[in-house]
């Protein structure tokens, strides 16, 4: 039952996440952002990559973390789900493993404020390292966003 | 998985044989005697055949087989074209087309095709069927009917024959065959007829061909018919034999025979006189053959522009061109404004580092990459044809459906658009087409009342003016009447009495495009179906384009529609507020210029600008789209864009302006949808991403 899958892992404040790496197009140093006005607080704008124009979101405002500024380490991870193509401005991103998909765990119910619904999972990867597996599909999700603000309103 | 990468290949050729098949057959139907048109459809349905069983698709190639077998009768001059044959083969390509739709859209082309099958095949038997409703009116009599038909049999002597039957005999005959007209009579204590009907057929079937019987087969195998039946028989058997054979078989009284000549034939199968006191009844079953030939007469009258515009297609040289993916064409771009962004970057490095064999040679790749990026550009161009090849086929249908005579005369279909314009005209074009068919062009006998040749005349031209393509479908129908028009306005509240007296024509026509407004007074299955000519208009202004009417009331109608040629590239006036840049499409920006701040008058918590004789609205640009680092209200001049609406204006304040350019539209992407008054984003000669407004957002 065992299956090798390969995640890109990123940093955000202090934790680890992982992508399932065939989602993931390419990872970018921070880009010109060019603002898009009338829109969510954490879409910073959108990018020209390689004459493509794509929305990028700061994962941290997604995830209602205090945003950073950017710095070297600062990356842009291009995703594409279901033909919708984001990037996502992470703190850094510097690994690729291995995982075996038997070892991703139910998440619990609030990890390091992230919400539960985001996520598929933690991973273990050693003794020190834990790994908290995106649900890339609902951090895409508009409408549970619009949601969230009209209750915030 | 293999098949994977034909299968695209197949679409699109499939799809070309079927466009070549209409346009052939609409040139067949206007000269039905051309032969050189019936091989070019029946190699085209050869080789779809071919491909369709290729990949497997075997409805699609068991019914091009059938049509294959009509139309080698036909080349073979065994079978002439006729009006059903042509109604039964366009059937047949309407399926085709369904089932090529149904495997584009990832199914396996299936579809039940019995019914044209069993109709092609029956052309190719020989009995003629016409369309099924028409084919239970003939195949079944009533019984009024057989009787009427049986006493116009004695008043011409024989049984009536349509055009093809009395050619096949003809030709038959030509060829040496003996035609015999046979008439069988049964006992009248015979207890099964229908038996020994069938097996006299079956004798004689062995040793010749029944052209036509009377009753029909149909009928006598389920006994409906008297006592007797006569039909058309070629053989070349000896007629004394046939007679001992036929006589052989129990329970037959007697069978006469006659040996047709030409003139015999004709006088034999001449259609009764119309005169008879039971002709009336017959009408309607020769109905078909009758109307028939007279409309293919006219058609060849007119044929001539349009035999012409064919002729000279077989003679263009061999198609010299590729087929290639929008999308690579797509990639080609992208990586082409890549290009564009180093060449800039070069250009500052060369004129930093100041080396002037680098200046040269960065200059004369500058002004390759423009050259190469109109070819690029070019590269999206597509004729307007793709779009227009359609119509004549539906213009045909829509003639023939609402009982109309029609010629439509297609001119500049080799203008050229982007594909992106192309893509979205063809449904508007078809709202508009229809309009001028169905309530443009009168009724047969209106026209012959109002003077006119029975025959109305459509004509779709497409032409190049400056910066736009205009496409104008024009008729010679009874042209729109401003009262009606306003009649029906101001019933719907559109505009009031008063108003209506000192509108202009122009103003009256564009009331027709309003939502739910229609002028038919009977609503048919062509128009009628809810969708009216407003969404014409949205879809037109949606492409950036407009449609104008012009009409003379009794002489015809014009709508033209004016197009931008490409959506992808617009000309747009970039401008600047605060450290952000926008693109402002130039079609709707009427002016620019600078107003004082003291100019700017508040009302009701909205800034007004006087400009001309009245006050427009001013907008700022920083406050709607939230700029951080730029408030005009800080300044004591600000630059101006003065935008329009349809005939509303509003001014937007920026904070200055960069100039005008041509820039290459992109989406914004799936995530962020619509973004209001934003209307996509551009990426500038310098990488940069720059938002492309809406101006139509800001005016209400």
């Amino acid at each position: 039952m065992a299956e090798d899958i390969k995640v890109i892992v990123f940093k955000l404040a202090k934790e680890e996440y992982g992508i399932e790496v065939d989602k993931v197009q390419t990872i970018e140093r921070m880009l010109p952002i060019t603002r898009v006005p009338k829109t969510f607080d954490f879409v910073k704008g959108v990018i020209n990559l390689r004459g493509v124009v794509i929305p990028v979101i700061d994962l941290r405002g997604r995830f209602n973390l205090p945003e950073n500024e950017y710095n070297d380490q600062t990356r842009i991870i291009i995703v594409e789900v279901d033909t919708t193509q984001v990037g996502f401005i992470v703190d850094s991103a510097n690994d690729v493993v291995d995982l075996d998909r038997g070892r991703i765990e139910k998440p619990p119910e609030v990890v390091g404020g992230v919400k539960a619904r985001y996520l598929d999972g933690v991973a273990k990867l050693d003794e020190e390292r834990l790994l908290i597996m995106l649900n890339l599909a609902e951090v895409l999700n508009r409408s549970e966003v619009s949601q969230l603000e009209n209750i915030e309103d | 998985m293999d098949m994977n990468q034909y299968l695209n290949m197949f679409i699109d050729e499939s799809n070309d044989h079927l466009q070549s098949l209409n346009e052939k057959m609409l040139e067949l139907e206007s000269s039905p005697a051309d032969l050189g048109i019936v091989q070019v459809i029946f190699r085209s349905a050869h080789t779809l055949k071919g491909m369709a069983a290729t990949m497997g698709f075997e409805d699609l190639a068991a019914l091009t087989h059938q049509m294959e077998n009509v139309l080698d009768l036909v080349r073979n001059e065994k079978l002439a074209m006729q009006e059903f044959i042509f109604d039964t083969l366009f059937k047949s390509l309407d399926a085709l087309e369904s089932m090529v739709q149904d495997i584009t859209q990832g199914g396996e082309g299936k579809a039940d095709v019995t019914a044209i099958v069993e109709s092609l095949q029956a052309i190719v038997r020989g009995e003629m069927t016409p369309a099924a409703p028409a084919a239970t009116v003939t195949a079944t009599p009533t019984p009024s009917a057989v009787t009427a038909d049986a006493e116009v049999v004695q008043e011409s002597k024989g049984i009536q024959l349509d055009e093809f039957q009395q050619s096949v005999i003809e030709q038959s005959m030509s060829e040496g065959h003996q035609a015999l007209y046979v008439e069988v009579f049964i006992r009248e204590d015979c207890q099964l007829k229908a038996v020994r009907a069938y097996m006299v057929f079956d004798m004689l079937e062995r040793f010749g061909e029944v052209i036509k019987s009377e009753p029909s087969t149909q009928d006598i195998e389920q006994d409906k018919f008297d006592r007797s039946f006569s039909l058309y028989y070629i053989t070349q058997k000896d007629q004394d034999e046939l007679k001992t054979m036929i006589l052989g078989v129990s329970e037959i009284e007697n069978v006469t025979m006659t040996r047709l000549d030409a003139e015999s034939l004709k006088e034999m199968s001449a259609p009764a006189n119309q005169s008879s006191p039971i002709a009336a009844e017959t009408v309607s079953l020769e109905a078909t053959p009758s109307t028939s030939a007279p409309v293919v007469e006219d058609k060849a009258v007119v044929a001539p522009p349009q035999a012409k515009a064919a002729a000279k297609s077989p003679v263009a040289a061999p198609s010299r061109t590729i087929r290639v993916d929008i999308d690579r064409l797509d990639v080609l771009m992208n990586l082409f404004s890549e290009l564009l962004i180093d060449r800039v970057r070069l250009e500052q490095l060369a004129s930093e580092v100041k080396v002037p064999a680098l200046t040269d040679a960065v200059e004369h790749m500058g002004r390759v990459s423009s050259d190469l990026q109109n070819i690029v550009l070019k590269l999206r161009m597509v004729p307007v044809d793709t779009v227009f090849n359609r119509f004549p086929r539906m213009v045909r249908d829509l003639a023939k459906s609402l009982d109309k005579k029609l010629d439509l005369i297609i001119t500049g279909a080799e203008t050229e658009l982007d594909r992106t314009v192309i893509d979205e005209i063809g449904d508007p074009l078809v709202h508009l087409l229809r309009n001028s068919v169905d309530h443009g062009v009168e009724p047969i006998a209106d026209r012959i009342a109002a003077g006119k040749d029975e025959t109305g005349v459509v004509k779709l031209s497409a032409f190049h003016s400056g910066n736009h393509v205009f496409i104008e479908i024009e008729d010679d129908g009874r042209g729109i009447y401003r009262d009606k028009i306003l009649q029906s306005a101001i019933k719907k509240g559109v505009v009031t009495q008063e108003q209506s007296v000192t509108m202009k024509d122009e103003e009256v026509y564009q009331l027709l495009f309003a939502p739910g407004f229609s002028t038919a007074e009977v609503i048919s299955d062509i128009s009628g179906r809810g969708v009216g000519l407003d969404v014409v208009k949205s879809k037109i202004s949606s492409l950036g384009g407009h449609v104008t009417v012009y009409s003379t009331p009794g002489k015809g109608t014009k709508f033209s529609v004016q197009l931008p040629l490409t959506l992808s590239i617009i000309s747009a006036m970039l401008i600047r507020v605060g450290s952000e840049k926008y693109a402002i499409p130039l079609t709707s920006i009427v002016e620019t210029g600078i107003i004082k701040s003291k100019q700017v008058r508040d009302l009701h918590g909205s800034q007004l600008i006087p400009y001309r004789e009245t006050h427009i609205p001013l907008l700022s640009l920083s406050r709607v789209f939230e700029v951080p680092d730029f408030d005009e209200r800080e300044e004591e001049e600000t630059e101006i864009v003065v935008i329009r609406k349809g005939d509303k204006l509003a001014a937007l304040a920026v904070e200055n302006f960069i100039g005008q350019n041509e820039i290459v539209l992109k989406s914004l992407g799936k995530y962020l949808p619509d973004i209001q008054g934003v209307s996509g984003a551009t990426i500038l000669g310098d990488g940069q991403v720059a938002l492309i407004i809406d101006p139509n957002a800001f005016i209400k």
